[in-house]
């Protein structure tokens, strides 16, 4: 089944792929996540400590977008907007909505992975003179991050994938790259096969990096 | 050293401390004793502000707090000159044994890292750790934790240690390496204020003995009237089922 034709479409196209991966997939994931992490980390301290107005608005914000799709936030920024004047590119309001959209669901993670470190050891820290600040930023978060990481680890991963949809408003990342190679060569089942094979590559990338990170952050409790 | 006057506290409906005194002066050891649910951990931590207060005075190195109008400041200074042993050590899981004795001294008071390590090094020594320095708690027993728990507490050089049933959570076999350290602080004059059910230790270590019960004091006294005078009946039921 696979002739020659064919054979020279799939290589051909494999960088014609990839390189918007490198150009657009990549850098929207890591500008996004980056963002999310920034928004999910002062979402979860504001609603871990208790910040009263602070602390609505957070699960509002976590409410309206943890409970609509990522298309719809998608069309609602690149389309919506522009009518009421907010013009924007595509691959901004990208950025927008995949950060806005992760930096929800890390919210969740984080908090729950605050309120998983013993309480005491805060109690301690009080006890020998430390502020709050300074018992959230040495003791807390960094184990709440290390409880956090392969949950936020998983988001990543599914991002990398999500990025896709940031065609439906025309950013040309692997899958629009994809989609225009075959509509000019009418091959659908090998060359979706082959985008779904470079975003499993970067899967698999992602999740050797896990298993090091995971390591990394394990080092107090890691058996001697 | 310290006195505390008529402290109150409500946990809702339900009063565990009913107006409780006391009188620690400097170099005694007062052991807090009584059956479970007299108040005797709450009022330990009503002391060190780990709890809010309903009511009641404190007088600290002759100056005097109203413990239910505490402003942050105060309380930051309070603690400062006082260091408290959790019955669950507490230590913090992400540092060393060294990192757990300095990590205060460093953020909190400032000192220079190299100057903190000196000072935690010879906290170590002092409860017979410093060959552990850089073992993370879940690596040490949970002998070893309280030690390095003491050792956090004494690196601070405060007036005054609070220790809450600092043994309650040791398998019995460890229970002897914490009580040692203390008894050897204890004979070196520091001031101690311990809730416990350490019989053994109340007798032969503390100088004085608090006993609860249900948030009120029964009876304070000298360790050896407690135990060989006892004046409330109260008392003696408590001394006759500990079989002491």
């Amino acid at each position: 089944m696979i002739n020659e034709r064919l054979y020279g479409i799939l290589l051909d196209s494999f960088w014609k792929i990839l390189l918007p991966g490198l150009k657009v997939t990549i850098p929207l994931t890591v500008i996004s996540f980056s963002l999310a992490m920034v928004i999910a980390v002062v979402m979860a301290l504001i609603q871990f400590a208790n910040i009263r107005v602070l602390k609505q608005l957070a699960r509002f914000y976590i409410w309206v977008i943890r409970g609509t799709p990522l298309l719809v936030q998608l069309y609602v920024i690149f389309f919506g907007l522009p009518k009421v004047g907010i013009v924007l590119d595509p691959f901004p309001s990208a950025v927008i909505v995949f950060s806005l959209n992760e930096g929800a669901y890390g919210a969740e993670i984080i908090r729950a992975a605050l309120e998983a470190v013993p309480r005491g050891q805060m109690e301690a820290g009080y006890c020998v003179g430390m502020s709050y600040l300074q018992i959230m930023r040495r003791i807390v978060l960094p184990q709440a991050l290390r409880t956090a990481f392969p949950s936020l680890s998983n988001s990543l991963i599914a991002m990398v994938k999500d990025t896709s949809l940031a065609a439906n408003i025309t950013v040309t990342e692997m899958f629009m790259a994809t989609q225009r190679i075959v509509a000019r060569t009418y091959e659908p089942l090998a060359l979706y096969c082959e985008v779904g094979l470079i975003y499993l590559m970067f899967s698999t990338v992602l999740t050797r990096l896990q298993h090091i990170g995971e390591k990394k952050l394990s080092f107090y409790i890691s058996s001697k | 050293m310290l006195e505390i006057r008529d402290i109150k506290k409500n946990f809702g409906e339900l009063q565990v401390l009913k107006g409780v005194d006391l009188d620690v002066e400097k170099g005694d050891v007062v052991a807090i004793l009584g059956p479970s649910g007299s108040g005797k951990t709450t009022f330990l931590r009503c002391i060190n502000f780990l709890e809010t207060t309903d009511q009641g005075t404190m007088v600290f190195d002759g100056e005097s707090f109203d413990m239910s109008r505490m402003s942050k400041k105060d309380i930051a200074r309070i603690r400062r000159k006082t260091a408290f042993v959790f019955q669950n050590f507490n230590l913090f899981l992400n540092k060393t044994a060294l990192e757990n004795v300095t990590e205060g001294l460093v953020t909190a008071r400032r000192i220079p890292k190299a100057q903190a390590e000196e000072t935690g090094r010879k906290a170590l020594d002092k409860v017979g750790l410093s060959d552990r320095w850089n073992y993370y708690p879940h690596q040490l027993s949970g002998g070893q934790q309280q030690r390095v728990a003491i050792a956090r507490a004494l690196a601070t050089e405060p007036e005054i240690i609070f220790f809450d049933e600092p043994t309650s959570a040791l398998d019995p076999e460890l229970i002897g390496e914490v009580l040692e350290v203390m008894r050897e602080l204890a004979q070196e004059g520091m001031t101690m204020l311990v809730v416990t059910h350490e019989m053994n230790f109340a007798r032969n270590v503390s100088t004085r003995v608090i006993f609860m019960e249900n948030g009120n004091v029964v009876e304070a006294g000298s360790s050896r009237d407690f135990f060989e005078n006892p004046k409330a009946e109260r008392t003696r039921e408590f001394l006759r089922l500990v079989n002491v």
